[in-house]
Protein backbone atom coordinates (compact mmCIF):
# COMPACT_ATOMS: atom_id res chain seq x y z
CA UNK A 1 0.00 0.00 0.00
CA UNK A 2 1.04 3.67 -0.30
CA UNK A 3 0.25 6.36 1.73
CA UNK A 4 -2.93 8.39 1.86
CA UNK A 5 -1.88 11.96 0.36
CA UNK A 6 -0.66 15.00 2.92
CA UNK A 7 0.71 17.94 2.81
CA UNK A 8 4.97 18.40 2.42
CA UNK A 9 6.68 21.19 3.58
CA UNK A 10 10.96 20.43 3.57
CA UNK A 11 12.00 23.04 6.37
CA UNK A 12 15.14 24.94 5.65
CA UNK A 13 15.98 25.77 9.05
CA UNK A 14 15.22 24.68 12.63
CA UNK A 15 13.19 27.76 12.97
CA UNK A 16 11.30 27.18 9.90
CA UNK A 17 10.33 23.47 11.71
CA UNK A 18 9.09 24.83 14.72
CA UNK A 19 6.69 27.45 12.49
CA UNK A 20 5.79 24.22 10.56
CA UNK A 21 4.40 22.05 13.27
CA UNK A 22 2.31 24.15 14.84
CA UNK A 23 -1.36 23.22 14.47
CA UNK A 24 -0.55 19.37 14.45
CA UNK A 25 1.80 18.55 11.47
CA UNK A 26 4.20 15.47 12.37
CA UNK A 27 7.81 15.28 12.15
CA UNK A 28 9.88 12.95 9.72
CA UNK A 29 13.25 12.96 10.20
CA UNK A 30 14.84 9.14 8.08
CA UNK A 31 11.05 8.14 7.97
CA UNK A 32 11.66 4.55 9.44
CA UNK A 33 9.44 4.51 11.92
CA UNK A 34 6.59 6.77 10.03
CA UNK A 35 6.53 5.74 6.78
CA UNK A 36 5.59 1.70 7.94
CA UNK A 37 3.06 3.10 9.50
CA UNK A 38 1.61 6.03 6.74
CA UNK A 39 1.81 3.15 4.45
CA UNK A 40 0.06 0.37 6.44
CA UNK A 41 -2.21 3.16 6.96
CA UNK A 42 -2.02 2.41 10.46
CA UNK A 43 -1.20 6.35 11.13
CA UNK A 44 -2.58 8.94 8.89
CA UNK A 45 -1.13 12.26 8.50
CA UNK A 46 -2.46 15.87 6.83
CA UNK A 47 0.99 17.58 7.15
CA UNK A 48 4.15 16.28 7.22
CA UNK A 49 7.25 18.30 8.00
CA UNK A 50 10.40 16.71 6.57
CA UNK A 51 13.41 17.95 9.19
CA UNK A 52 15.54 15.80 7.22
CA UNK A 53 18.16 18.34 5.94
CA UNK A 54 18.77 20.54 8.88
CA UNK A 55 22.09 20.45 9.19
CA UNK A 56 22.09 21.72 12.71
CA UNK A 57 20.18 18.21 14.07
CA UNK A 58 23.09 16.54 12.70
CA UNK A 59 26.26 15.54 14.72
CA UNK A 60 27.80 13.88 17.59
CA UNK A 61 29.15 16.33 20.13
CA UNK A 62 31.67 15.21 22.75
CA UNK A 63 32.27 17.64 25.14
CA UNK A 64 35.36 18.62 27.64
CA UNK A 65 33.25 17.91 30.35
CA UNK A 66 33.13 13.99 29.44
CA UNK A 67 29.45 14.56 28.12
CA UNK A 68 27.98 14.10 24.86
CA UNK A 69 25.04 15.82 22.97
CA UNK A 70 24.18 13.87 19.85
CA UNK A 71 22.06 15.16 17.15
CA UNK A 72 18.80 14.06 16.93
CA UNK A 73 19.02 13.59 13.27
CA UNK A 74 21.95 11.51 13.52
CA UNK A 75 21.70 8.10 12.32
CA UNK A 76 22.73 5.10 13.78
CA UNK A 77 25.25 4.41 11.22
CA UNK A 78 26.72 7.42 11.62
CA UNK A 79 26.36 7.31 15.42
CA UNK A 80 28.07 3.73 15.13
CA UNK A 81 31.16 5.20 12.93
CA UNK A 82 31.18 8.15 15.57
CA UNK A 83 31.05 6.44 19.36
CA UNK A 84 34.24 5.33 20.37
CA UNK A 85 32.44 3.63 24.49
CA UNK A 86 33.31 0.17 24.54
CA UNK A 87 29.79 -1.87 23.64
CA UNK A 88 27.76 0.63 22.21
CA UNK A 89 29.03 -0.80 19.02
CA UNK A 90 27.59 -4.25 19.32
CA UNK A 91 24.88 -2.59 20.82
CA UNK A 92 24.14 -0.50 18.12
CA UNK A 93 24.06 -3.91 15.69
CA UNK A 94 21.14 -5.33 17.26
CA UNK A 95 18.59 -2.33 16.26
CA UNK A 96 17.09 -3.00 13.26
CA UNK A 97 19.36 -3.84 10.13
CA UNK A 98 21.88 -2.33 8.00
CA UNK A 99 19.01 -0.40 5.62
CA UNK A 100 17.16 1.44 8.71
CA UNK A 101 20.51 1.72 10.43
CA UNK A 102 21.81 4.06 7.68
CA UNK A 103 18.51 6.16 7.29
CA UNK A 104 16.82 5.29 11.29
CA UNK A 105 17.72 8.40 13.33
CA UNK A 106 18.57 8.39 17.40
CA UNK A 107 15.78 11.21 17.49
CA UNK A 108 13.66 9.44 15.98
CA UNK A 109 13.48 6.73 18.37
CA UNK A 110 13.29 8.91 21.17
CA UNK A 111 10.38 10.72 19.51
CA UNK A 112 8.56 7.78 18.63
CA UNK A 113 8.53 6.36 21.58
CA UNK A 114 8.01 3.35 20.37
CA UNK A 115 7.62 0.60 23.16
CA UNK A 116 9.92 -2.20 21.75
CA UNK A 117 12.64 0.09 20.50
CA UNK A 118 16.45 -0.36 21.75
CA UNK A 119 17.90 2.96 21.90
CA UNK A 120 15.45 4.53 24.47
CA UNK A 121 16.63 1.70 26.70
CA UNK A 122 20.39 2.87 26.16
CA UNK A 123 19.94 6.20 26.29
CA UNK A 124 18.03 5.41 30.17
CA UNK A 125 21.00 3.68 31.01
CA UNK A 126 23.24 6.56 30.29
CA UNK A 127 21.11 9.10 32.05
CA UNK A 128 19.92 11.01 28.67
CA UNK A 129 17.80 13.73 28.51
CA UNK A 130 16.06 15.48 25.21
CA UNK A 131 16.72 18.80 23.53
CA UNK A 132 13.51 20.28 22.51
CA UNK A 133 13.03 23.30 20.90
CA UNK A 134 9.64 25.30 20.52
CA UNK A 135 8.14 28.48 19.68
CA UNK A 136 9.40 29.65 23.47
CA UNK A 137 12.95 28.32 23.26
CA UNK A 138 14.67 25.04 24.62
CA UNK A 139 14.24 23.13 27.44
CA UNK A 140 16.07 19.39 28.54
CA UNK A 141 13.95 17.37 29.45
CA UNK A 142 15.56 13.62 31.57
CA UNK A 143 14.40 10.71 29.24
CA UNK A 144 13.08 9.01 33.05
CA UNK A 145 9.70 10.15 33.02
CA UNK A 146 10.05 11.42 29.71
CA UNK A 147 8.35 8.77 27.98
CA UNK A 148 4.19 8.24 29.02
CA UNK A 149 2.69 5.54 27.07
CA UNK A 150 3.40 3.36 23.86
CA UNK A 151 4.26 5.91 21.18
CA UNK A 152 3.44 9.06 23.42
CA UNK A 153 6.24 10.90 25.05
CA UNK A 154 6.68 14.57 26.61
CA UNK A 155 7.21 16.34 23.15
CA UNK A 156 4.37 19.38 22.84
CA UNK A 157 3.02 19.91 19.45
CA UNK A 158 4.74 22.98 18.80
CA UNK A 159 8.24 20.67 19.37
CA UNK A 160 11.15 19.53 17.74
CA UNK A 161 13.79 17.38 19.57
CA UNK A 162 17.03 18.87 18.39
CA UNK A 163 19.43 16.27 20.57
CA UNK A 164 20.12 13.98 23.13
CA UNK A 165 21.99 14.65 25.82
CA UNK A 166 24.12 12.31 28.44
CA UNK A 167 26.37 13.56 31.52
CA UNK A 168 29.59 12.21 31.29
CA UNK A 169 29.26 8.76 32.54
CA UNK A 170 31.63 7.93 35.71
CA UNK A 171 34.98 6.72 35.95
CA UNK A 172 35.79 3.29 34.96
CA UNK A 173 31.97 2.96 34.11
CA UNK A 174 31.19 -0.47 31.31
CA UNK A 175 28.00 -0.78 29.55
CA UNK A 176 26.43 -3.75 28.56
CA UNK A 177 23.31 -4.68 26.05
CA UNK A 178 21.17 -7.63 26.08
CA UNK A 179 18.58 -8.65 23.80
CA UNK A 180 15.57 -11.18 23.33
CA UNK A 181 15.29 -10.38 19.96
CA UNK A 182 11.51 -11.47 18.15
CA UNK A 183 12.68 -13.53 15.28
CA UNK A 184 10.85 -11.82 12.23
CA UNK A 185 10.45 -8.37 13.39
CA UNK A 186 14.14 -8.29 15.04
CA UNK A 187 11.94 -5.55 17.95
CA UNK A 188 12.80 -6.52 21.60
CA UNK A 189 10.78 -8.89 23.34
CA UNK A 190 13.29 -7.71 26.03
CA UNK A 191 15.88 -5.04 25.87
CA UNK A 192 17.99 -4.49 29.53
CA UNK A 193 21.24 -1.87 28.82
CA UNK A 194 23.38 -1.74 31.87
CA UNK A 195 26.11 1.66 32.70
CA UNK A 196 27.67 0.32 36.31
CA UNK A 197 30.85 2.07 37.97
CA UNK A 198 32.15 -0.33 40.71
CA UNK A 199 35.12 1.51 43.33
CA UNK A 200 37.56 -0.69 45.50
CA UNK A 201 35.20 -4.09 45.51
CA UNK A 202 31.66 -2.60 45.34
CA UNK A 203 29.32 -1.25 42.85
CA UNK A 204 28.83 2.64 43.33
CA UNK A 205 26.85 3.28 40.33
CA UNK A 206 24.37 1.75 38.41
CA UNK A 207 21.67 2.71 35.46
CA UNK A 208 19.85 0.10 34.23
CA UNK A 209 16.82 0.75 31.00
CA UNK A 210 14.34 -1.32 29.87
CA UNK A 211 12.50 -1.69 26.84
CA UNK A 212 9.89 -4.06 25.28
CA UNK A 213 8.56 -5.22 28.67
CA UNK A 214 6.28 -2.68 29.50
CA UNK A 215 3.60 0.25 27.94
CA UNK A 216 6.90 2.71 27.35
CA UNK A 217 10.87 2.45 28.12
CA UNK A 218 11.81 2.63 31.66
CA UNK A 219 14.50 2.66 34.35
CA UNK A 220 14.46 -0.04 36.65
CA UNK A 221 15.58 1.46 40.00
CA UNK A 222 14.75 -1.29 42.27
CA UNK A 223 17.63 -3.65 40.22
CA UNK A 224 20.07 -0.49 40.54
CA UNK A 225 19.32 -0.12 44.55
CA UNK A 226 20.19 -3.85 45.00
CA UNK A 227 23.22 -3.47 43.14
CA UNK A 228 24.81 0.05 44.07
CA UNK A 229 26.49 -1.23 47.33
CA UNK A 230 26.67 -4.69 46.37
CA UNK A 231 30.17 -6.73 45.75
CA UNK A 232 29.04 -7.36 42.18
CA UNK A 233 29.32 -11.55 42.77
CA UNK A 234 26.94 -13.82 40.62
CA UNK A 235 25.23 -14.04 43.35
CA UNK A 236 24.20 -9.97 44.25
CA UNK A 237 23.94 -9.80 40.40
CA UNK A 238 21.19 -12.62 40.41
CA UNK A 239 19.38 -10.83 43.67
CA UNK A 240 19.24 -7.36 41.55
CA UNK A 241 17.94 -8.88 38.48
CA UNK A 242 15.59 -10.60 40.60
CA UNK A 243 13.47 -6.51 40.19
CA UNK A 244 13.59 -6.43 36.88
CA UNK A 245 10.10 -5.74 36.11
CA UNK A 246 9.09 -4.51 40.01
CA UNK A 247 6.51 -1.81 39.65
CA UNK A 248 5.85 -2.38 35.79
CA UNK A 249 2.84 -4.00 34.16
CA UNK A 250 4.40 -6.34 31.85
CA UNK A 251 3.00 -6.27 28.00
CA UNK A 252 1.64 -9.57 27.13
CA UNK A 253 1.05 -10.37 22.98
CA UNK A 254 1.24 -13.68 21.51
CA UNK A 255 5.19 -13.72 20.87
CA UNK A 256 5.56 -13.50 25.11
CA UNK A 257 2.90 -13.37 27.45
CA UNK A 258 3.23 -11.42 30.56
CA UNK A 259 4.64 -14.26 32.53
CA UNK A 260 7.66 -15.52 30.13
CA UNK A 261 8.30 -11.71 29.11
CA UNK A 262 8.80 -11.33 32.47
CA UNK A 263 11.30 -14.10 33.67
CA UNK A 264 13.24 -12.93 30.25
CA UNK A 265 13.08 -9.73 31.86
CA UNK A 266 15.29 -10.76 35.13
CA UNK A 267 17.67 -13.20 32.63
CA UNK A 268 18.35 -10.54 30.27
CA UNK A 269 18.49 -7.88 33.43
CA UNK A 270 21.38 -9.95 34.78
CA UNK A 271 23.31 -10.94 31.40
CA UNK A 272 23.40 -6.63 30.79
CA UNK A 273 24.78 -6.46 34.07
CA UNK A 274 27.60 -8.79 33.97
CA UNK A 275 28.63 -7.78 30.21
CA UNK A 276 28.63 -4.33 31.49
CA UNK A 277 30.79 -5.04 34.78
CA UNK A 278 33.01 -7.06 32.25
CA UNK A 279 33.68 -4.19 30.40
CA UNK A 280 33.94 -1.84 33.97
CA UNK A 281 37.14 -0.63 35.07
CA UNK B 1 0.19 19.21 -5.60
CA UNK B 2 3.50 17.36 -6.77
CA UNK B 3 6.93 18.21 -5.98
CA UNK B 4 10.15 18.73 -8.74
CA UNK B 5 12.76 16.63 -7.70
CA UNK B 6 16.16 15.44 -9.16
CA UNK B 7 18.03 12.29 -8.74
CA UNK B 8 20.95 10.95 -10.18
CA UNK B 9 19.90 7.48 -11.22
CA UNK B 10 22.98 5.07 -11.95
CA UNK B 11 25.02 7.93 -12.63
CA UNK B 12 22.51 9.72 -15.03
CA UNK B 13 20.45 13.16 -13.85
CA UNK B 14 16.49 12.95 -14.27
CA UNK B 15 14.24 14.74 -12.84
CA UNK B 16 10.04 14.13 -11.97
CA UNK B 17 7.17 15.47 -10.46
CA UNK B 18 5.89 13.36 -7.94
CA UNK B 19 3.28 13.82 -5.13
CA UNK B 20 4.76 13.98 -1.91
CA UNK B 21 3.52 10.69 -0.72
CA UNK B 22 5.13 8.65 -3.63
CA UNK B 23 7.57 6.14 -2.18
CA UNK B 24 11.02 5.78 -4.01
CA UNK B 25 10.73 2.50 -4.90
CA UNK B 26 7.41 3.50 -7.14
CA UNK B 27 9.52 6.77 -8.57
CA UNK B 28 12.21 4.13 -9.32
CA UNK B 29 9.94 1.06 -10.75
CA UNK B 30 6.79 3.16 -12.33
CA UNK B 31 8.27 6.45 -13.19
CA UNK B 32 11.75 5.82 -14.35
CA UNK B 33 11.07 1.69 -15.82
CA UNK B 34 13.81 0.57 -13.66
CA UNK B 35 11.84 -2.70 -12.51
CA UNK B 36 14.58 -4.77 -11.16
CA UNK B 37 14.03 -3.20 -8.37
CA UNK B 38 11.63 -5.28 -6.23
CA UNK B 39 8.58 -4.85 -3.84
CA UNK B 40 8.07 -8.04 -1.80
CA UNK B 41 6.35 -6.54 1.25
CA UNK B 42 4.47 -3.87 2.56
CA UNK B 43 5.77 -3.92 5.81
CA UNK B 44 9.44 -2.72 5.16
CA UNK B 45 11.03 -6.02 6.31
CA UNK B 46 11.83 -8.20 2.94
CA UNK B 47 14.53 -5.86 1.21
CA UNK B 48 13.90 -6.65 -2.24
CA UNK B 49 13.17 -2.72 -2.93
CA UNK B 50 17.08 -2.28 -1.41
CA UNK B 51 19.37 0.73 -3.81
CA UNK B 52 21.89 2.36 -2.71
CA UNK B 53 21.32 6.11 -1.44
CA UNK B 54 24.79 7.92 -2.01
CA UNK B 55 26.26 4.45 -1.37
CA UNK B 56 24.39 3.29 1.33
CA UNK B 57 22.10 0.12 1.17
CA UNK B 58 18.61 1.35 2.15
CA UNK B 59 14.90 0.25 1.51
CA UNK B 60 13.30 2.42 -1.51
CA UNK B 61 9.77 0.80 0.09
CA UNK B 62 10.57 3.15 3.14
CA UNK B 63 11.85 6.20 2.19
CA UNK B 64 9.82 8.84 -0.21
CA UNK B 65 11.08 10.13 -3.36
CA UNK B 66 10.75 13.94 -1.92
CA UNK B 67 13.54 12.65 0.82
CA UNK B 68 16.57 11.88 -1.81
CA UNK B 69 15.62 14.64 -4.06
CA UNK B 70 19.30 15.53 -5.09
CA UNK B 71 20.98 12.44 -4.23
CA UNK B 72 22.67 9.31 -5.94
CA UNK B 73 20.59 6.27 -5.93
CA UNK B 74 22.22 3.04 -7.44
CA UNK B 75 19.84 0.10 -8.58
CA UNK B 76 20.32 -3.09 -9.94
CA UNK B 77 20.47 -2.13 -13.09
CA UNK B 78 23.51 0.17 -12.20
CA UNK B 79 25.30 -2.84 -11.64
CA UNK B 80 26.17 -5.01 -14.58
CA UNK B 81 24.82 -5.90 -17.52
CA UNK B 82 24.02 -9.35 -19.19
CA UNK B 83 27.24 -9.38 -20.86
CA UNK B 84 29.09 -8.40 -18.24
CA UNK B 85 28.23 -8.87 -14.73
CA UNK B 86 29.08 -7.31 -11.75
CA UNK B 87 31.29 -9.67 -9.87
CA UNK B 88 28.28 -9.92 -7.15
CA UNK B 89 25.66 -11.25 -9.74
CA UNK B 90 28.46 -13.44 -11.58
CA UNK B 91 29.37 -15.04 -7.56
CA UNK B 92 25.50 -15.50 -7.39
CA UNK B 93 25.76 -17.02 -10.44
CA UNK B 94 28.28 -19.56 -9.79
CA UNK B 95 27.27 -19.81 -6.19
CA UNK B 96 23.74 -20.87 -7.17
CA UNK B 97 23.03 -17.52 -4.99
CA UNK B 98 19.15 -17.52 -5.98
CA UNK B 99 16.56 -19.99 -7.03
CA UNK B 100 13.41 -17.57 -8.27
CA UNK B 101 15.48 -14.62 -8.05
CA UNK B 102 12.81 -12.12 -6.45
CA UNK B 103 14.74 -11.19 -3.59
CA UNK B 104 18.39 -11.19 -5.81
CA UNK B 105 18.38 -7.27 -6.62
CA UNK B 106 17.74 -6.44 -2.88
CA UNK B 107 20.17 -9.30 -1.87
CA UNK B 108 22.87 -7.81 -4.53
CA UNK B 109 22.48 -4.34 -3.40
CA UNK B 110 23.21 -5.50 0.41
CA UNK B 111 25.63 -7.56 -0.25
CA UNK B 112 27.56 -4.28 -2.40
CA UNK B 113 27.23 -2.17 0.80
CA UNK B 114 28.59 -5.09 2.72
CA UNK B 115 31.62 -5.67 0.68
CA UNK B 116 32.55 -2.11 -0.12
CA UNK B 117 32.94 -1.47 4.61
CA UNK B 118 34.31 -5.06 4.72
CA UNK B 119 36.09 -6.43 1.35
CA UNK B 120 36.79 -9.61 3.70
CA UNK B 121 33.79 -10.35 5.76
CA UNK B 122 33.20 -13.39 7.46
CA UNK B 123 29.68 -15.76 7.07
CA UNK B 124 28.71 -14.33 10.34
CA UNK B 125 29.57 -10.75 9.11
CA UNK B 126 27.85 -11.49 6.04
CA UNK B 127 24.53 -12.97 7.63
CA UNK B 128 24.38 -9.92 9.91
CA UNK B 129 24.91 -7.86 6.71
CA UNK B 130 21.64 -9.96 4.83
CA UNK B 131 19.76 -9.42 8.15
CA UNK B 132 17.20 -7.04 6.48
CA UNK B 133 16.91 -9.27 3.03
CA UNK B 134 14.21 -12.39 3.09
CA UNK B 135 14.70 -15.24 0.86
CA UNK B 136 11.95 -17.66 0.90
CA UNK B 137 13.96 -20.48 -1.43
CA UNK B 138 17.53 -20.97 -0.67
CA UNK B 139 17.86 -21.15 3.32
CA UNK B 140 20.33 -18.21 2.36
CA UNK B 141 23.49 -20.90 2.52
CA UNK B 142 24.46 -20.44 -0.97
CA UNK B 143 23.73 -16.89 -0.83
CA UNK B 144 26.54 -16.81 2.25
CA UNK B 145 28.35 -18.54 -0.08
CA UNK B 146 28.84 -16.13 -3.17
CA UNK B 147 28.89 -12.89 -1.26
CA UNK B 148 31.85 -14.65 0.51
CA UNK B 149 32.94 -15.54 -2.78
CA UNK B 150 32.40 -12.32 -4.78
CA UNK B 151 33.87 -10.47 -1.50
CA UNK B 152 37.10 -12.94 -3.11
CA UNK B 153 37.05 -11.85 -6.36
CA UNK B 154 36.60 -8.04 -5.79
CA UNK B 155 39.95 -8.25 -3.13
CA UNK B 156 41.83 -10.13 -5.58
CA UNK B 157 41.09 -7.00 -7.88
CA UNK B 158 40.83 -9.48 -10.93
CA UNK B 159 37.82 -9.80 -13.72
CA UNK B 160 34.32 -11.66 -12.89
CA UNK B 161 34.89 -15.06 -12.78
CA UNK B 162 34.32 -16.48 -16.67
CA UNK B 163 30.47 -17.18 -16.84
CA UNK B 164 30.07 -20.98 -17.52
CA UNK B 165 30.99 -22.78 -20.73
CA UNK B 166 28.19 -22.54 -23.49
CA UNK B 167 26.57 -25.94 -23.04
CA UNK B 168 27.23 -26.79 -27.04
Amino acid sequence: MIPAAFEYTRAGSLDEAIAAVRGGAKVIAGGQSILPLLKLRLASVDRLVDIGRIAELRGFRPQADGSLEIGALTTYAEWRAATTYPGVREAIDQIADVQVRHLGTVGGAIAHADPASDFPAIALAFDGSAVLRGPGGERVVPLDGFFEGAFVSGIRDDEILVAIRRPAVPAGAGFGYAKLAQPASGYSIVGVAAVIAKSGGSISHARIGVTGVHEHPYRATDVEAALVGSDASGKAIAAAAAHATDGVEVNSDIHADATYRAAMAVVYAGRAIEAALARAG
Amino acid sequence: MTEHITLTVNGVSRSLEVEPRRLLVQAIREDLGLTGTHIGCDTSQCGACTVQLDGMAVKSCSMLAVQADGRSITTIEGMGTPENLHPIQAAFWEKHGLQCGFCTPGMIMAAADLIARDDDPSDDEIRHAIEGNICRCTGYQNIVLAIREAAAVMRAGSAAPAAPASQA
